[in-house]
């Protein structure tokens, strides 16, 4: 493990609109996130930890602070260099799978490989590696719709872990799914941590999930209000 | 991102929609196949009126009578036709050119009981050459019957197939009109010309008609070939000696008129290029509608698939990736429907140049310049969803609904 953190945020704000409709989404937030961490981003609905992660997932640009993705200033990035990092270090995985309809498990799983250039004779053999990773090579040849919940949030991390990314960005993964389910995920997830070292942020609304991370950043108001072990934060 | 995937993201997008993709398709289709076809017909109408025109010849001059004004109204007159003084002084003059000097008269053909009504031209031999309609089977007028004004006749092959169905006519006589008349040849099939049919005529020498039929020893038209010289200029000079032969004074206008089918080619084919160029043109603008229906469904395409654009930024997309990839859907678009833009203007036109016996013209240029255009078509109507589509915020983009 690298002595750098892979994400280091120093009073970052992001402020939309101006005056008396000034809302301050993020206010003067600070935390690092060393590689290999598991973390989870908890906070009422509206306290800023959607924007945090936007701006951790290079998708937004901090108004006011700093922000360094394992050293790179990416406030002094444009949007093509901000592609670029997303495309070769940030995988993403959402509440609503956002898999691409009428394209088969591999399929959506081939497509961040298409931006990078990977051959395309590599790249359905990389899928497949991918997809059996995340224990579902044995649907790969399936339209999302004939996918159950939990196997499309699979197809959706093997998607994200294909191009083998150091963060993994999570936005409310079990969101749409059952308890079991939900539990099946969060050990991949935890797996997946452990076995490749792989960066993950999670946002979670439950305590029960979130405190499978090791570490819990509480939000409020725009603000971290608490940062520590589940056991600390959740007390 | 290469281009091979680009395409293969754009063919299957394509694909994956296809009522939709062949609707927005077909303004391109209709307007290709449209511009194909008027283009190709237009030219297949020049060429073809140029055959007609070259059939008759194109060195061909033909004068005839025109108006004079009389008095001071300016009450226009048909002028008279020209005497046998004028016909040997334009034949002694322009030695060296033939000229077919013509009297026509309308009659009614009679072969036992069957009858058949057409135009008998007295003239001499030179008609079969300036014409360029030579003798199929027996003899041309020899110089006894030219001067004497003998009644034998020459058949064009429409009137043989009239009056002589199964037998040979050399050698028969017929009725023409009040006289009897000896069958002496019978005139090649001829390609169909403008106005009447060539092959509906029977020549007799010039005298015969002049006496028997007509009663007078006028001649109504002159036909002339240009051979050692341009047409422009036996025009020029032949306009010089008749207005001196029929004692026009300086200022006076021209009382005959001079009909050279060359100019008269160039004309008509001046006429039915703007003609092609006009309805290319109307075409064109059809491909242009075509184009703005490109766009339209572009732009719905880019606000339903917002959150497919999202992901994709998500997963690593530049804004050109995005950009290209919508601008390569509507090119491949737009390319396709040209293609059979392309295939159903060539086909409509073999068809119609079929079924009215058009020449069949096929111009590379024109067949580029439709498909050419419907590549441009996308472009140019894909350039502004494709760039909406990339300057999607991702954020937004993966939120909407």
């Amino acid at each position: 493990m690298s002595a750098e953190p892979i994400i280091r945020v120093a009073g970052i704000s992001k402020v939309y609109g101006s005056g008396a409709a000034e809302v301050r989404a993020v206010d003067d937030v600070s935390f690092e996130i060393p590689e290999g961490d598991f973390v989870s981003v908890m906070g009422p609905s509206g306290s800023g930890k959607s924007t945090a992660m936007n701006i951790i997932g290079c998708l937004d640009v901090p108004t006011a602070g700093r922000y360094e993705f394992w050293g790179v200033d990416v406030a002094g990035l444009d949007h093509e260099e901000l592609a670029l990092l997303r495309r070769h270090y940030i995988g993403f995985v959402f509440q609503g799978f956002n898999l691409l309809p009428r394209m088969t498990a591999a399929e959506n799983v081939q497509l961040p490989l298409i931006y990078k250039n990977v051959p395309n004779s590599n790249r359905r053999s990389m899928a497949l590696e991918a997809l059996e990773s995340v224990g579902l090579s044995h649907r790969a040849d399936h339209d999302p719709s004939e996918l159950s919940g939990g196997q499309k949030q699979r197809v959706a991390i093997a998607r994200a872990l294909v191009t083998e990314p150091t963060l993994l960005l999570a936005d409310e993964p079990t969101g749409n799914l059952d308890t079991t389910t939900s539990s099946e995920i969060l050990d991949l997830l935890q797996r997946l941590n452990r076995e490749r070292t792989l960066t993950i942020v999670m946002v979670s609304h439950e305590p029960e999930f979130a405190s499978r991370a090791e570490r819990i950043l509480y939000f409020v108001d725009g603000r971290i209000t608490r940062d520590g072990t589940p056991r600390e934060v959740l007390a | 991102m290469n281009i091979i995937d680009t395409l293969r993201m754009a063919l299957s997008a394509i694909f994956r929609n296809k009522i939709r993709s062949t609707l927005t398709a077909l303004g391109v289709i209709i307007g290709v196949a449209s511009v194909i076809l008027m283009v190709h017909l237009g030219q297949a109408a020049t060429a073809s009126v140029t055959q007609q025109i070259s059939s008759i010849g194109s060195n061909l001059l033909i004068v005839v009578p025109g108006t004079r004004e009389r008095g001071p109204s300016g009450a226009e007159t048909p002028a008279p036709p020209f005497d046998p003084g004028t016909y040997e002084a334009v034949q002694s003059d322009l030695f060296g050119t033939r000229i077919a000097p013509m009297v026509n008269s309308q009659q009614v053909l009679v072969r036992g009981t069957s009858r058949h009504s057409t135009g008998v031209s007295g003239t001499t031999n030179d008609y079969m050459e300036v014409r360029n309609h030579p003798l199929e089977r027996g003899r041309r007028f020899n110089s006894r019957e030219l001067s004497s004004g003998a009644s034998v006749c020459i058949l064009g092959s429409l009137v043989v197939d009239e009056l002589f169905p199964e037998s040979d006519p050399i050698g028969s006589t017929i009725r023409v009109g009040p006289t009897a008349c000896q069958i002496i040849g019978v005139l090649s099939q001829k390609g169909g010309s403008m106005g009447q049919d060539p092959n509906d005529t029977v020549l007799m020498p010039i005298r015969a008609v002049q006496r028997r039929l007509v009663g007078s020893y006028d001649v109504q038209q002159m036909h002339l070939s240009a051979v050692e010289t341009t047409p422009a200029a036996l025009k020029a000079s032949l306009e010089a000696l008749l207005r001196d032969e029929r004692n026009l004074q300086p200022g006076q206008s021209n009382d005959f008129r001079i009909f050279d089918m060359q100019e008269i080619l160039t004309t008509v084919q001046g006429t039915t290029r703007t003609l092609t160029i006009l309805l290319g043109a109307i075409a064109a603008v059809s491909l242009l509608v075509g184009g703005i229906g490109i766009m339209n469904i572009m732009l719905v395409s880019v606000t339903e698939r917002t959150r497919e654009i999202g992901i994709r930024l998500a997963i690593g997309a530049r804004a050109r990736d995005v950009l290209w990839q919508f601008l390569t859907e509507a090119i491949v678009l737009s390319s396709l429907g040209g293609l059979i833009g392309v295939a159903l203007g060539l086909a409509g036109t073999v068809g119609i140049a079929r079924r009215f016996g058009l020449p069949l013209v096929f111009s590379p240029e024109t067949i580029l310049m439709g498909f050419g255009f419907s590549v441009v078509i996308g472009v140019a109507f894909g350039y502004l969803p494709a760039r909406r589509a990339a300057h999607l915020n991702p954020i937004d983009a993966l939120r909407h609904e």
